[in-house]
């Protein structure tokens, strides 16, 4: 795919992301594609501290910082007042956290899919509440370190699967995608502002700090959370099945990506053939 | 849950943070379920939480989708025989009061802390703030009488929480521990003495669990699983238990004896330190964090002559309303310094016979010795 992006910025410099955040590169590309005609809802997560605060807000597109649990209703209130004034070429983007979107904002979120609100909800998930201090939240996946799971998540509990539950709305748009594979990524976006409907793009976004990675490795770890399997690049086809957009490019196995993150360090050799073996399970159920 | 470590920390001295003091207090107290959201200030509870309770035989630990659901969980397994807390800061306080009446009114014995920092809304959520005090009395819609703590320190961040406990057991009703940031993330020394003495709720085979014999009276309070017959409902209900939407008579009764039990006994459950105010011209009435700077100030104007004292709210719900009146008498002037638009000063207008003069900081800072002294030599 040639590499056609546009060199206005939405995201300016000032932000107060932290060396390497995934967030901060996912916004500012997702923005690249969307343009200036956009309003960014955004609930309590790091974006709420990336955002910066007056009058060196980051973002030099409208925002509303809403309560934690409200981002899908309060996008579903500015959309539809929007629709009602005739201003439907503004695309109204939620841009939300793990914790926001598969814990507190969840009910919100089935609320304005089943409602079938017409703007886009974007999950940057970075796999735990790392503004708080890096506690688990039901994107956590097994076997990580964090704050509340000092001995590592257990395996019983896994990763609540966000995309089978959005499934299951029917939503206009549903896929997944990460700024460390950055041409599906901005093809998506591209797609994503396009559709009418409830759109939902499930972003996989690399934090140093709460993945125990240097800053400099976290695209290439995140690279490898495609390349083991681990977050396959996928897209709801027109009869709601989800299908892969890429393939791995360069296969490994889930381990490569485990050992490369202090996280996992609680997971032990023996644990790894089973996690292998389920996401081999999964992949292939979206071939 | 290897159970090799002793659940309660041992006598001795330690060097800790009000929010780790505070869920040792807890774990103290008999607490071994816990139910929580990640929320700063307060979070650094429920992480010495889930390692303390993974580490004690019949510990539990969850981490809910939301603040509604921890205190929902706390709400399930008090009644399921469990001794539960949860914590959270102002927006998750927030999103807790519906619930918070419900264990009103079901007489759900359980400790909430809430480490307070600047509001309203988002606010400044690093910041100290001392905005929620009215929210814990008021917050959930209907009549009912809490009860609150408001600790000054490490050593009372582990006291005040066990005390908490006792008297949530002992009346039947949800408990707050009203932390601010400044507390809680304050590192100091704390003295753990000999185990607490720690109080159960009364049980009593055969009895209804929502009635009482005493018009103010706390009644005993099975558990699931116990061989009595328990339905328990946040509508309106009597002795039984059972559902009387239509009664005038029985919510009249309810809602009188939830609130008398613990107004008529208010004796038994305020507590106020006072600093000096015998011969006091002015009296300070501050409460939490607030209270050190006081005590430092009133000290200080002390030595250069200033007849002023520190009246220190160790619980401000219920109300120490008899104590006002007595230290805050006419004659007196009384200066009354909140992280806050003046929440406390309000209720102490009520109650004193002397003038009124509220001191309010609401900038995400305590309040300084300084501020105090300055304000005390103004009116002096």
């Amino acid at each position: 795919m040639l590499w056609n992006v546009t060199t206005a910025e939405y995201l300016n410099s000032g932000h107060m992301a932290c060396p390497g955040c995934g967030a901060s590169l996912s916004m500012r590309h997702a923005l690249k594609v969307l343009g200036e005609e956009t309003i960014v809802v955004l609930p309590a997560c790091c974006w709420s501290i990336i955002a910066g605060g007056f009058p060196t807000t980051a973002l030099s597109v409208p925002l509303l910082h809403v309560p934690f649990a409200t981002a899908a209703a309060c996008a579903s209130g500015v959309r539809r007042a929007l629709l009602s004034r005739g201003r439907e070429e503004v695309t109204v983007m939620a841009w939300a956290g793990d914790g926001g979107t598969f814990d507190i904002g969840l009910q919100a979120l089935s609320g304005a899919a089943e409602r079938r609100e017409d703007f886009l909800y974007v999950c940057y998930d970075n796999e735990a509440y790392m503004n708080t201090g890096i506690q688990q939240s039901s994107a956590t996946p097994a076997g990580a370190w964090t704050t509340t799971t000092p001995a590592g998540k257990e395996f019983a509990y896994g990763k609540k699967d966000i995309l089978e539950i959005l499934r299951a709305h029917r939503p206009a748009y549903l896929v997944t995608a990460t700024i460390a594979c950055p041409e599906d990524f901005l093809a998506k976006f591209a797609a994503a502002r396009k559709r009418r409907g409830f759109r939902f793009i499930h972003l996989l976004s690399p934090c140093p700090p709460g993945w125990k990675i240097d800053s400099r490795d976290s695209l290439a770890v995140t690279r490898l959370a495609v390349d083991s399997g681990v977050f396959p690049l996928v897209e709801m086809d027109d009869g709601g099945r989800l299908r892969l957009t890429c393939e791995p490019a360069h296969p490994v196995p889930v381990a490569d990506y485990l050992r490369a993150q202090g996280r996992f360090r609680t997971v032990r050799d023996e644990d790894l053939e089973p996690l292998q073996r389920r996401v081999d399970e999964r992949l292939e159920s979206f071939r | 849950m290897s159970g090799h470590e002793p659940a309660i920390m041992p006598p001795g001295n330690y060097y800790l943070t009000g929010n780790e003091a505070l869920a040792e207090g807890a774990i103290a107290a008999g607490c071994r379920f816990y139910a929580g959201y990640p929320i700063t200030p307060s979070s650094e509870i429920m992480e010495r939480m889930a390692a303390r309770l993974d580490e004690i035989d019949g510990g539990v630990f969850m981490q809910m989708e939301d603040e509604i659901a921890s205190i929902c969980a706390v709400i399930g397994a008090v009644w399921a025989g469990a001794r539960g807390m949860t914590a959270t800061s102002g927006p998750g306080f927030s999103l807790m009061q519906e619930a918070i009446g419900y264990a009103a009114i079901t007489e759900t014995p359980l400790v909430i802390a809430d480490i307070q920092r600047a509001g309203p809304g988002t606010g400044q959520a690093t910041k100290v703030g001392g905005g929620d005090l009215m929210q814990a009395k008021w917050g959930s819609h209907g009549d009912y009488t809490p009860i609150a703590m408001c600790p000054w320190s490490v050593q009372e961040m582990y006291d005040l929480t066990i005390r908490a406990f006792n008297l949530a057991e002992t009346w039947r009703v949800p408990v707050f521990v009203m932390g601010e940031e400044a507390v809680g993330h304050l590192k100091e020394g704390l003295t753990v003495d000999a185990p607490p003495a720690v109080i159960n709720h009364r049980e009593e085979k055969g009895a209804t669990p929502f009635g009482h014999e005493l018009p103010d009276g706390v009644p005993p309070m099975p558990a699931f699983g116990e061989g009595e017959k328990l339905l328990i409902t946040g509508s309106t209900h009597d002795h039984r238990g059972f559902r009387k939407t239509d009664d005038p008579a029985v919510q009249a009764q309810l809602t009188g004896r939830i609130n008398d039990k613990i107004m008529n006994h208010r004796d038994e459950i305020v507590d106020t330190e006072a600093h000096a105010v015998d011969d006091a011209d002015i009296v300070v009435v501050a409460c939490g964090f607030t209270a050190r700077s006081v005590l430092y100030a009133i000290e200080t104007l002390r030595t250069e002559g200033l007849k002023v004292g520190l009246l220190r709210l160790k619980t401000i719900w219920p109300f120490p309303d008899d104590i006002i009146r007595t230290v805050c008498g006419s004659g007196r002037k009384i200066l009354v310094p909140e992280m806050n638009r003046g929440q406390m000063a309000g209720e102490v207008m009520k109650y004193a016979g002397g003038d009124v003069i509220p001191l309010n900081r609401t900038d995400g800072r305590i309040i300084h010795p300084h501020l105090i002294m300055e304000t005390i030599r103004g009116i002096a």
